[in-house]
């Protein structure tokens, strides 16, 4: 109860309850429907996860996970993806705060962070491909290739889409509109990285030790 | 009267919180969550190939930190708590959880028993064959 009378002296004793106050404002809907539109991408992921863990054994005689994945070139790609989720979250710190130097800077460093995870896996994608192990290889290469390449793709969607944002910004300035994209960004770009975690576990760590 | 005007946008941080403990910055949050973060993760990577644990548990163990860590993200990356203004993203958000574990736990149950009632061992397969 305390906590309930903290929480209505903050001058919340004037507004109306919630079903008296009308449409919650904009930013409020645009992200919680961003938020829905990115858990139903996670059950997207949760497909082809079920079908790498079902597939991964199915190797058909060819190069197994252990084999083929390099945990260096994985460790590397999963420092830089988590630095540029830290980047990102200072970045929007940087646009609550109406800092434009800030906003460019973060978003620069993120954008490099997610340019270099992005080369390492086209590297290690190119690699594999030279070394025999293309995805019609074998069904365990199939579910592998769809699974970490759609990840990839959306690490790229989500350059081409911070790239426009900064054209945003410095066209635009920190409107109301700008200000909402750059929240749905921020939450793209950190979904991104939870996703990654189940990535290199299930993927990368839990292959080279079974 | 707990009612809260409105909820809060996924990834805002709460403006009660902000009432209540200003010292917290915006700035440090993120930092702690880096911190542990990368903590999590270069457990993650020992545990993978460390000859100290018990092998058969390993799987086990990493999907347990990848849990912590994915609580990690959440809770100081996208800012969800449990307050009352968060209801509607933490409801959305077990939701998710919830198709997820059917989908990832009944894919793998389901094929796990396909593949010991319907798959007869290459021996028993290969009897026919030899008059």
């Amino acid at each position: 109860m305390n906590i309930a009378v903290a929480i209505d002296d903050v001058d919340r004793q004037a507004l109306p309850p919630a079903s008296e106050a009308g449409p919650a404002p904009k930013r409020i809907v645009v992200a919680y429907g961003f938020w829905i539109f990115l858990l139903s991408d996670i059950v997207m992921f949760a497909a082809l996860f079920a079908a790498y863990a079902v597939l991964r054994n199915a190797t058909a005689g060819g190069p197994t996970g252990a084999q083929l994945f390099n945990q260096g070139s994985v460790a590397i790609e999963t420092a830089c993806l988590l630095a540029s989720s830290y980047t990102c979250g200072l970045m929007s710190l940087a646009v609550n705060a109406r800092n434009r130097e800030a906003t460019y800077l973060f978003a620069g460093i993120t954008f490099v962070l997610g340019a270099v995870f992005l080369g390492l896996e086209i590297r290690e994608f190119a690699g594999m491909i030279a070394a025999d192990a293309a995805p019609q290889r074998s069904a365990f290469l199939s579910a592998f290739f769809t699974l970490v390449g759609c990840h990839g793709l959306h690490v790229a969607a989500g350059l081409i889409w911070l790239a426009v944002m900064m054209a945003q910004v410095e066209l635009k300035g920190f409107r109301a509109t700008v200000k909402r994209r750059l929240l749905c960004f921020s939450l793209f770009w950190h979904a991104l990285d939870i996703i990654w975690v189940w990535l290199f576990t299930v993927v990368y760590l839990m292959g080279a030790a079974a | 009267m707990t009612d809260t005007r409105y909820d809060r946008a996924p990834g805002d941080r709460s403006i009660l919180a902000d009432a209540e403990e200003s010292t917290a910055s915006g700035l440090l949050l993120y930092t702690i969550g880096l911190g542990l973060a990368a903590g999590l993760t270069v457990t993650s990577f020992w545990a993978a190939n460390t000859l100290l644990l018990w092998a058969p548990g390993i799987p086990l163990g990493l999907a347990t930190l990848a849990i912590a860590q994915m609580g990690v993200h959440l809770v100081f990356f996208l800012h969800i708590t449990t307050g009352p203004d968060n209801t509607n993203n933490v409801l959305a958000l077990a939701f998710g959880v919830l198709i997820v574990t059917i989908l990832v736990a009944g894919s793998l149950w389901i094929m796990a028993n396909l593949n010991d009632n319907m798959m007869p061992p290459p021996e028993l397969m290969n009897l026919p064959m030899r008059h």
